[in-house]
C-alpha cells in the first residue's frame, strides 16, 4: 500500500516512466501526458493540503519503510507547516513549466522525461525526513537540472552546467560527511544506528563540534540559497537555462537552500545557529544591499532578475537567522512569493525572448502599445516583486522586517533600503521596456500573448493577488509548525550546560571539540 | 596422505577451461573461432556454481596453504564475473585488432585462476606464485595487440615494474620468514600475539616490503607511475580487466594479510597508509582532470579509486573490510561497464578514446549514451548508483573508525572527479560531430556487457542491503 505523500512523489516519475513508451515523434501526445501528470500531481498535493491538520506543529502523514536495515536507513517521510506550502508551491509550478516549455524544439521526449523526474526529485527533498533519503533527493536532482541547462540552454550553457553541479556538490559532499558524523554520534549515544531526522533533534551535542557540523550543514545550503558571497553560480546558471530551467531554479531548486537551514541546519544545531546568527543577518543584508545594487546595473532583462534572486534570497536568510517567530514565517512566506513572482518575471521575460530573441532592455520601449496585455502582467508581477501592499511580496518582506527589527536593529535598516533599491530597478526597468516610445520598428510587429501564455500565467497571478490580499489561511498553517521549531530551539538554549557563547571563542577553542576522532569503537586493538 | 582438493575446486575448473580452450584453438578453423568465447564462459560460470555451492565452506588443504572461506569465495566469485563481462566485451574487439582469440582467452582465464589462488592463499609463498601466475599472464595480455607500436612499450613497463615489485615482496616475505620462522598466516598471527617489544625490528621491516610491493600491484601513489601507459598500451578490455581484478586481487590479499592476519601490526602501518590514501586519491583525480583520451582518464580515475579504496583500508575492523569489499564489488560493475563503452567506439583501426570522439553519441546510441551516463555517475558518487553507496560506507567506516579527515578529504576529492566524469556526459550530450559506435546488431555480447554491469550499477545503488550483508559475512569469516 502506497501512502499519500510516496504517491505524490512518485506520480511524476510514474509519468515520466509513460513518456519513455510514446513515440519520440508525437510531440502533442508527449506533452499531453507530461502535462496530466503533472496536473495529477498537482491535484494530489492538493488533496494533502485539504487533509492537513492547522492545528498541529508536528509532521503528519508519516510513512516509514526499513531500506538498509543493517544501519538504520529508512525511507521515511512526512510533511509539516514548514514543508507544505513548498511542495504545493512545487506541484503547482509543475504543470505550469510544462505548458511554458510548449516551444522548445528539439529532443522534446527527453526534455519532458527529465522535467518530471526533477519534480519528483524536488517533492521529495522537502518531504524527506531521514538524512540519507533527504541527501539522496538533494544530490539526484542536480542531473536533471545539469541536463536541461546544459542541452536545452544558451550558449554558455556547458560551463553554467557545470558550475552550477560543482558549486552544488562542493557543499553537498561535505554535508554527506557530517550527516555520517552526526549518525555516527548518535549511535554513540543510543547504541542504535539511525538516520531519522526526528531521532537526531534530541541529541545534544557540545558546542564546538555543533560549530563544525553546522558550518559544514550550513556551507552546502548557503551555497544552494544562494548567500553573498556564494552566489557566484546563480547568474550564469539562470541566464544560460532554458525559461523553465530559470523558472525551477528561482522558483523552487533555491528554497532548498533556505529549507535546508529551517529543517536541518538551525534545529539539529540550535547554539551554533544562534551563535553565528549575526554573521548569517550580516551576509544576508549585504547581498540584499549588493544583489539590488548589481541588478539595477544590468542590461540584460534575465540577469536582472536573476540578480534580483540574490535580493530577495537575502531577506529569506534575515528572516531566518532573527530566529523568532515573525521573522521565520515572514521568511517561509517570502520564499513562496519569490517562487511566484520571479518565476513569473522569467516566464515574461521569455516570452519576449521567444518573439524578439534578444533579452537586451535597450532593444525595447514602449511595448505597451503594441502588447497591452503582456504589460499589464508584467507590471504587476513587478511591482510584486518590489513588494507593494495588496500584493504578496509584501506580506513575507513586511514580517521580516519585523522580526529583523527585534533581533537586529540596525542590520533591519539597512535590510529595508534594499527595498527602495528593488523598487528603484525594478521601476526603472519596467520604464525602459514597457514604457515610452515604440521606436523601434522590430518591436512594431510583435504580437500579443497568445491563449496558452494567458493560461499559464493567470493561475500565478490568481495567487499573487490572493496572497497579497487574504495571507492568513497560509500564515496559520505555517504557525504552529515553526512555533513547534523555536520551542526545540529555546528547550535546548534553556539546557542548563549551554552559555550564549561567541563564534569566534568558539571556533578558537575548537582543539577540545575538533571532529576527529569518534572513538566509537575502534578496531584490531 | 590424502590430499583434499575441494577447497581449490574452482581454481582448477579454470585451469582445466584454460587448458580446453589452448587445444581447441589448434583444431578449430578460423570461422569457429567464436566457439572459444563460448567455452570460456561456460567454463567460468560453471566454477562461478561451483563456488555458489562451497559457500559456507571453512576448508584449509595442502597444510594450511590453502583456506578456502567466505572470504575467497567472495573474490573468487568477483573475478569470475569480472572474466566473464571481459570476455564479453573483447568478441569485437579481437576481431577488429586480430589479436589471437584463443591465446587470448586463455590467458584471461589463467590470470583469473592466479587470481583465485591469492584470494585463497594463507601461505605467503603461495600468494607469490599465484601472483606471478597472474602478473605474467597479465603482462602477455598486455602486448597482445601487436600492430600497434605501444603495446610492446606498455608490456615492457609493466613486466619491468612487475619485477620491480616482485622483488620488494620477495624481500619482504625473506625477511619475514627469517624474524618468525614460517611463512604461514596463521602461524605468522600466532607470532604476533607476542608482545610488541619481542618482536624482530626486521619483521616491521618485511611487512613495509610486502605493503610497497602491493601498493605498486594496486597502484597507489607514489607507486603509480606505470599505470596510465600501460593501461594506454594495452588493449582496452585488458585495461578494464586490469583495472578491475588486478587491483581487487591486491586488495583481496591485502585484507587478508593486514586486516585480519596482521591486525596487531595496525599501529605500525595506519599512518603510512592514511598518507598513501590521500596522496592517492589527490594524485590520481588532479592529473585525470587534465586528459583528453577517456581511456587515459580512466586509468587515472582507477588510481583515485584505489586512493578511496585505502580508506577503507586505514578504517580497518568490521566495517572498514566490509566497506571494502562491498566497494571493490560496486567498482567492478562500473568501471567494467565504463571499459565496454570505451570499446564500443572502435571502428576498424582506430580507437577512438578521445573525448571528441563521444560527441553526440548520447543521442546516437540512446543505450551507449545513457549507460555511459550511468557509470560517470555512479564513478562520480552519484547516489542509487552503487558508486554513491560505495562512497557512503567507505566514509562510514572511516568516521566510525575515527578518521574524519580522511572522510573529507575523499569528499573533496569526489568533488574533483565530477569535473571529468561530467566532461564525458558533456560530450556526450551537449556537442555534436562524434563517431557513431556500435550498433546492437553489430556486436549484441558488447550490449550485453554493459546492459549487465549497468543493472548491476543500478541494483547496488537502490538495493544494496544485501551486498553490504554478502560483504560483511564474507570479510568476518576471515576471522
Amino acid at each position: 500500500m502506497i501512502g499519500d505523500l510516496s504517491l505524490l512523489i512518485s506520480l511524476p516519475t510514474l509519468g515520466a516512466g509513460v513518456l519513455l513508451f510514446i513515440p519520440t515523434g508525437r510531440r502533442g501526445l508527449l506533452f499531453q501526458s507530461a502535462l496530466a501528470f503533472a496536473a495529477l500531481t498537482f491535484f494530489w498535493s492538493l488533496g494533502i493540503l485539504w487533509r492537513f491538520d492547522s492545528s498541529q506543529g508536528g509532521m503528519q502523514m508519516i510513512e516509514r519503510l526499513p531500506w538498509i536495515p543493517f544501519y538504520g536507513i529508512e525511507y521515511l517521510v512526512g510533511v509539516d507547516g514548514l514543508s507544505l506550502f513548498l511542495v504545493l508551491l512545487t506541484a503547482f509550478l509543475g504543470p505550469i513549466v510544462i505548458l511554458a516549455s510548449w516551444n522548445i524544439g528539439k529532443r522534446v521526449k527527453e526534455y519532458l522525461f527529465l522535467m518530471l523526474l526533477l519534480e519528483s526529485g524536488m517533492i521529495g527533498t522537502f518531504l524527506a525526513l531521514d538524512l540519507f533519503l533527504f541527501y539522496v533527493f538533494w544530490e539526484i536532482m542536480l542531473v536533471p537540472m545539469y541536463f536541461i541547462i546544459g542541452v536545452w540552454g544558451g550558449p554558455q550553457r556547458i560551463y553554467a552546467a557545470l558550475k552550477f553541479v560543482l558549486f552544488t556538490m562542493s557543499g553537498s559532499l561535505l554535508m554527506l560527511v557530517a550527516i555520517i558524523y552526526l549518525a555516527a554520534r548518535h549511535f554513540q549515544a543510543t547504541q542504535v544506528w539511525s538516520f531519522d531526522l526526528l531521532e537526531i533533534y534530541r541529541l545534544s551535542l557540545p558546542y564546538p563540534e555543533q560549530l563544525w557540523l553546522f558550518g559544514a550543514f550550513a556551507l552546502s545550503f548557503a551555497i544552494k540559497v544562494p548567500l553573498f558571497p556564494l552566489h557566484t553560480w546563480l547568474p550564469d546558471a539562470h541566464v544560460e537555462a532554458p525559461t523553465a530551467g530559470s523558472v525551477i531554479l528561482a522558483g523552487i531548486l533555491l528554497k532548498m537552500g533556505s529549507y535546508g537551514f529551517l529543517r536541518f541546519a538551525i534545529p539539529l544545531f540550535p547554539e551554533a545557529a544562534l551563535a553565528a546568527a549575526p554573521l548569517f543577518i550580516a551576509l544576508a543584508v549585504v547581498g540584499i544591499v549588493y544583489g539590488a545594487l548589481v541588478a539595477m546595473m544590468q542590461e540584460d532583462l534575465k540577469k536582472l532578475v536573476a540578480y534580483s534572486s540574490v535580493s530577495h534570497l537575502g531577506f529569506v536568510m534575515l528572516g531566518l537567522f532573527a530566529l523568532n517567530l515573525q521573522g521565520i514565517q515572514g521568511s517561509l512566506y517570502q520564499m513562496l512569493s519569490h517562487g511566484l513572482s520571479t518565476g513569473a518575471l522569467f516566464l515574461l521575460v521569455g516570452m519576449i525572448y521567444d518573439r524578439r530573441h534578444t533579452r537586451m532592455i535597450a532593444d525595447f520601449g514602449g511595448l505597451w502599445r503594441q502588447l497591452p496585455l503582456f504589460s499589464a502582467f508584467f507590471l504587476v508581477v513587478a511591482l510584486s516583486s518590489i513588494a507593494l501592499p495588496g500584493l504578496n511580496g509584501f506580506v513575507g518582506e513586511f514580517l521580516i522586517l519585523l522580526g529583523a527589527f527585534k533581533a537586529a536593529p540596525l542590520w533591519a535598516v539597512w535590510a529595508a533600503t534594499g527595498v527602495i533599491l528593488g523598487a528603484i530597478y525594478m521601476l526603472w526597468m519596467v520604464r525602459r521596456v514597457i514604457f515610452g516610445p515604440l521606436d523601434r520598428p522590430e518591436n512594431q510587429q510583435l504580437e500579443d500573448m497568445s491563449a496558452r501564455e494567458i493560461a499559464l500565467l493567470t493561475p500565478i497571478l490568481a495567487l499573487i493577488l490572493f496572497m497579497g490580499i487574504y495571507p492568513q489561511p497560509i500564515l496559520s498553517r505555517m504557525k504552529p509548525s515553526v512555533e513547534f521549531m523555536l520551542q526545540r530551539i529555546e528547550s535546548k538554549k534553556s539546557s542548563p550546560a549551554f552559555e550564549p557563547p561567541s563564534l569566534l571563542a568558539g571556533l578558537g577553542s575548537g582543539e577540545a571539540g575538533k571532529p576527529g576522532k569518534v572513538e566509537i569503537h575502534r578496531h584490531g586493538s | 596422505m590424502e590430499v583434499n582438493l575441494t577447497p581449490l575446486l574452482p581454481a582448477i575448473e579454470v585451469v582445466l577451461t584454460a587448458l580446453a580452450v589452448l587445444l581447441l584453438d589448434l583444431f578449430l578453423g578460423e570461422r569457429a573461432k567464436g566457439l572459444l568465447a563460448w567455452i570460456s564462459v561456460l567454463g567460468s560460470a560453471i566454477a562461478m556454481a561451483t563456488g555458489l555451492l562451497l559457500w559456507g565452506s571453512h576448508e584449509g588443504a595442502f597444510q594450511g596453504t590453502v583456506l578456502l572461506d567466505n572470504f575467497g569465495l567472495f573474490f573468487t566469485l568477483l573475478f569470475l564475473g569480472s572474466a566473464i563481462i571481459t570476455i564479453l566485451s573483447s568478441v569485437h574487439y579481437l576481431k577488429e585488432t586480430r589479436i589471437l582469440p584463443g591465446e587470448y582467452h586463455a590467458l584471461i582465464l589463467l590470470s583469473t585462476a592466479g587470481m583465485i589462488l591469492m584470494a585463497t592463499a594463507n601461505d605467503l609463498l603461495l600468494f607469490f606464485l599465484s601472483l606471478e601466475t597472474m602478473s605474467i599472464a597479465v603482462y602477455i595480455l598486455t602486448g597482445m595487440w601487436r600492430e600497434r607500436g605501444q603495446a610492446g612499450e606498455a608490456a615492457m613497463k609493466y613486466f619491468l615494474m612487475g619485477a620491480f615489485a616482485t622483488g620488494f615482496l620477495l624481500y619482504g616475505i625473506a625477511l619475514i620468514f627469517g624474524a618468525t620462522g614460517s611463512t604461514n598466516l596463521s602461524r605468522l598471527s600466532a607470532f604476533l600475539t607476542q608482545p610488541a617489544n619481542s618482536w624482530p625490528l626486521f619483521l616491521i621491516a618485511g611487512f613495509f616490503l610486502l605493503l610497497i610491493g602491493l601498493a605498486f600491484k594496486v597502484a597507489a601513489a607514489p607507486f603509480h607511475f606505470w599505470v596510465p601507459d600501460v593501461y594506454e598500451g594495452a588493449p582496452t578490455s585488458v585495461a578494464g580487466f586490469m583495472a578491475v581484478s588486478v587491483k581487487a586481487a591486491a586488495f583481496a590479499v591485502w585484507a587478508r594479510i593486514f586486516l585480519s592476519r596482521l591486525a596487531p601490526l595496525e599501529a605500525q602501518w595506519t599512518l603510512p597508509l592514511w598518507a598513501m590514501a590521500i596522496l592517492t586519491m589527490t594524485i590520481g583525480n588532479l592529473l585525470a582532470i587534465s586528459q583528453t583520451s577517456v581511456k587515459r582518464m580512466l586509468a587515472y580515475s582507477s588510481i583515485a579509486h584505489a586512493g578511496y579504496l585505502l580508506i577503507a583500508v586505514v578504517a580497518a575492523g568490521e566495517d572498514g573490510g566490509a566497506a571494502l569489499l562491498f566497494y571493490l564489488l560496486a567498482y567492478a560493475l562500473m568501471s567494467l561497464g565504463a571499459f565496454a563503452v570505451v570499446l564500443a567506439l572502435k571502428e576498424g583501426e582506430r580507437d577512438n578514446e578521445d573525448y571528441s570522439h563521444y560527441a553526440g553519441l548520447g543521442f546516437k546510441r540512446p543505450f551507449l549514451g545513457i549507460a555511459m551516463s550511468l557509470f560517470m555517475l555512479s564513478l562520480a558518487g552519484f547516489p542509487l548508483l552503487a558508486g554513491f553507496t560505495g562512497k557512503f560506507y567507505l566514509f562510514r567506516s572511516a568516521v566510525v573508525a575515527g578518521y574524519t579527515e580522511l572522510a573529507i578529504v575523499g569528499a573533496l576529492n569526489s568533488v574533483l572527479s565530477a569535473v571529468y566524469y561530467l566532461r564525458v556526459i558533456v560530450m556526450m550530450y551537449m556537442e555534436e560531430g562524434g563517431v557513431e559506435g556500435k550498433s546492437f546488431a553489430s556486436s549484441p555480447y558488447l550490449y550485453a556487457a554493459i546492459a549487465i554491469t549497468a543493472l548491476g550499477t543500478i541494483y547496488l545503488g537502490v538495493a544494496p542491503a544485501p551486498a553490504l550483508e554478502l560483504s560483511r559475512i564474507s570479510f568476518l569469516s576471515l576471522r
